[in-house]
């Protein structure tokens, strides 16, 4: 197999298994992509590890991982207005961040032409909820394409980028969860662009670009006018696809991964239905559907989460005065998780009974412990709970924010019992904080959110003289995606920068009362939490300790590794389990049948954080091994 | 011919998934596949799916509908065994134990090999369990537990030759050394 990067950049055609994520890189290149930016956030920070695959001297194109979807957005604009094809990705719930300029797009004569990808997230597999992004499409008048497999989203996102280009203009490239890493083999064609035109484009004379007064409706005019280009655009399309089963009875309108799952769920079926298969979900190709509702005695529109085309489809239907029945979101289950080819089986069953055979669910008798995720061995911000818990009192409250340290409401720590969104802790917090002299507050925030949208919620709290106590849960990178770098980092994507620490953030905001403490001190980050509660107004503590996964991979890497480990002494261990129940670190084993506890040494790293936590000191570096006997 | 694989995050699966659906590939089949990516990585249960077949599938496999299912953790194997394998399938599992909170605090009872094998008779299900002393490294769990399904032709047309090239695309210098000398 060739390399990730040769892959990505190779000028003649070929063919590889990638997954959807890297595909879309693929395209990047072909189609001439100039700006790429992104925030990270599932299910879409494989993109970047893609991009990583090309040497940074040979990448076409330049990337960043910029410090919010916001600012990608407007760094990918700012280029883009410049003359150059530009590219921003970023998880679903990042579209909200970045809503308040992302929705002024397509006001916008954009030269470049820009593609936005959004990563949406049925079944919520990794976000806070499974919005469906194709609402903000409709409000912002920006066209959005669906693909449902990696070679879909190779070939979508070159019909996004050229439309996008072709009319100045911004397009949605929507995938899913399982289309981002869904792998198969992609056939891509060779590639050869002149050499980039970098000249600065950017003309802008008579306010052109200035959304004030009467210009707006003017502008808005103009993202209307590009909608009917779209679906002009469609007409004729060869990424729309109509799957003629020669059934005049029913038929299925649908898009993206729940088009695959149909097939699956009629492979044996008699009587398949006829499928028209959206390539653009919005705006949706009106004529292909008139003459599709026309051909059906009974229409069914497929789509996962909201019942979006299914209102689109309905409206068609009525203005066009077809005489159709059109089936969709018939039970409000069917608006909630990812259409799965089981989840579509069990649809189809049920409406078309004669058509697909009931499959029983599968229940199974058989009782498993659950297993969520939790914090990794090591992990500083255990050592952080496990100290802070000492300092607080049962009627405190806590408010967690997103990031690895949002584990902390498992037991046995329970500690941040609220959550919304990223930066959302301490503003919360000041709220709980209101007619509230009986309860503490403590908020947390984790160092990459601190600089995404954390440090607005940090000023109120100054200028508005609130009573709370932050924690900032600084490791170093943003962990939970996949350790990006981040201001904090003292590197970005491209190579070193320099450390904005969040300390010297802080002072500058104007925040008094700062502790800085090192999260393997448990004492004194007990103290210091301790202290800063009893203080008056808001004070801060930094909790600090390097990612441990990240920094055992690191070791890994390096030759000569020896793993390290610790041991349970069963001389000293006297059974009080604080190891176990109250520090919680998964590589402590519980044998319940010999009552005994041990380590579990393909998990432990050996960094000796637990070490403190044993009242009988049971606990010790393996190398002390032998030593003592 | 679906393949439902699982185990803990931090346990390799993703290179498991990756080496067998490339290995798949050089046998000739079409493949598709899906790993998990993202937060469950964390000590989470971490899954992969695979497929082989002809035409155009979705990558995801059915409930109820593997025929083979690869588990690199003991509780892991019992859940998609309950969840995902189909009755006469086969259950092929290293049996490293990763214990679930519950488990550790005392609330639930570890699973045993002896209910694996139970609930994989009562159903025709076929188990090869796969524990070995002599690994220079955990990480290496899943090539042990590919070598045994290859000595023990658990998926039909599958060579060792296939795995060979599958590792030789995927690894290189020791990494790679190391795991082709686990393959006899
Ligand atoms: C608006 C938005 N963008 C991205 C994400 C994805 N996301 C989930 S956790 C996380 C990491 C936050 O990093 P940090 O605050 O440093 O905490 P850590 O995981 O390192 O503890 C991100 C970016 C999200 N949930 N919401």
């Amino acid at each position: 197999m060739k390399k990730l990067g040769d892959i990505l950049l190779g000028k003649e055609p070929f063919s590889e298994h990638v997954m959807g994520n890297t595909a879309v890189v693929r395209a990047m290149v072909e189609a001439g992509t100039r700006v790429i930016t992104s925030y990270p956030g599932s299910p879409t920070p494989e993109i970047a590890s893609a991009i990583a695959g090309i040497h940074q001297d040979k990448r076409p194109f330049h990337f960043e991982f910029c410090v919010n979807e916001k600012v990608a957005v407007e760094v990918a604009y700012g280029a883009a207005v410049n003359g150059r094809p530009s590219v921003v990705f970023f998880k679903s719930v990042g579209l909200n961040v970045a809503a308040d300029t992302f929705v002024q797009l397509n006001h916008m004569d954009i030269p470049g032409g820009m593609v936005v990808i959004i990563g949406d997230d049925p079944g919520a597999h990794s976000s806070q909820n499974e919005q469906d992004n194709r609402h903000i499409a409709r409000m912002s008048y920006t066209p959005v394409f669906e693909p449902g497999s990696p070679s879909e989203v190779y070939s979508f996102f070159l019909a996004a980028s050229a439309m996008a280009k072709k009319h100045r203009m911004a397009v949605l490239l929507r995938l899913t969860t399982h289309v981002c890493h869904g792998k198969e083999r992609v056939s891509f064609s060779g590639w050869n662009n002149p050499e980039p035109d970098d000249t600065p484009i950017f003309r802008g004379e008579g306010g052109e670009y200035i959304p004030i007064g009467p210009n707006v409706a003017r502008m808005k005019k103009r993202a209307l006018d590009r909608l009917e280009l779209a679906s002009e655009y469609l007409s004729g399309s060869a990424l729309q696809r109509l799957e003629d089963n020669s059934n005049s009875a029913r038929g299925v309108i649908t898009a993206g991964l729940p088009f695959y799952s149909l097939l699956d769920s009629i492979s044996k079926a008699e009587g398949k239905p006829d499928i028209l298969k959206l390539a653009m979900v919005y705006p949706i190709d009106e004529n292909a559907v008139v003459e599709f509702l026309k051909a059906h005695k009974e229409v069914l529109v497929l789509e996962e989460l909201d019942d979006f085309m299914e209102q689109t489809v309905k409206r068609i239907a009525y203005d066009h005065r077809i005489d159709v029945s059109i089936l969709g979101k018939e039970k409000q289950e069917n608006w909630i998780g990812e259409y799965t080819p089981d989840r579509v089986k069990r649809i189809l069953a049920e409406l078309w009974p004669d058509l697909i055979i009931p499959i029983p669910p599968v229940t199974s008798s058989l009782s498993v412990p659950p297993r969520s995720p939790q914090m990794c061995p090591g992990c500083g911000h255990r050592s952080a709970f496990h100290a802070i818990a000492k300092a607080l009192k049962e009627t405190d409250i806590t408010v967690a924010d997103i990031g690895c340290h949002t584990l902390g409401f498992l037991p046995p720590y329970e500690i941040g019992r609220l959550l919304m969104s990223m930066g959302a802790s301490t503003g919360i917090g000041q709220g709980l904080s209101l007619f509230n002299d009986q309860r503490r507050i403590v908020t947390f925030l984790g160092d990459s959110t601190f600089f995404h949208a954390g440090m607005p919620g940090i000023v109120n709290a100054v200028f508005n003289k609130h009573q709370l106590t932050l924690i900032v849960m600084d490791n170093g990178t943003t962990a939970m995606t996949g350790h990006q770098d981040h201001p904090g980092s003292g590197s970005n994507f491209n190579g070193s920068t320099e450390r904005i620490p969040v300390r010297n953030v802080l002072e500058g905001l104007g925040v008094k009362d700062i502790t800085e403490v090192d999260t393997y001190n448990q004492k004194s980050l007990t103290e210091a939490v301790a202290k800063a509660l009893d203080a008056p107004g808001f004070s801060v503590v930094i909790a600090k300790h390097p990612c441990m996964l990240k920094f055992t991979r690191e070791q890994k890497r390096k030759p000569g590794y020896t793993p390290k480990h610790v041991r349970v002494n069963p001389d000293n261990c006297t059974l009080t389990r604080e190891c176990i129940d109250d520090f919680a670190c998964p590589s402590f084993m519980w044998k319940a049948d010999e009552d005994e506890v041990s380590v579990n040494t393909d998990l432990c790293i050996g960094d000796g954080s637990c070490i403190q936590t044993c009242p009988s000191r049971a606990i010790e570096p393996e190398s002390k091994k032998g030593e003592s006997k | 011919m679906n393949i439902y694989m699982t185990g803990v995050g931090g346990q390799g699966i993703g290179l498991l998934s990756e080496v067998l659906l490339r290995a798949l590939e050089h046998s000739g089949k079409t493949v598709r596949g899906v790993d998990t990516h993202g937060l469950a990585q964390r000590g989470g249960i971490v899954v992969s799916h695979i497929r082989t077949g002809e035409g155009e599938f979705p990558p995801l496999i059915t409930p109820g509908e593997a025929d083979i299912v690869l588990s690199l953790e003991r509780h892991e194997a019992l859940r998609a065994t309950g969840t995902f394998l189909a009755d006469g399938g086969t259950l092929a599992y290293y049996d490293a134990v990763w214990q679930p909170y519950s488990v550790r605090s005392g609330d639930a009872q570890e699973v045993t090999v002896e209910q694996i094998d139970e609930v994989c008779k009562s159903r025709s299900i076929k188990v090869l369990r796969v524990k070995r002393n002599d690994l220079p490294d955990p990480r290496m769990q899943n090539t042990a537990l590919l070598n045994e399904i290859l000595l023990n032709n658990v998926i039909p047309g599958l060579t060792r030759e296939h795995l060979t090239e599958a590792y030789t695309d995927l690894l290189k210098g020791s990494a790679l050394v190391q795991n082709l000398s686990l393959l006899n």
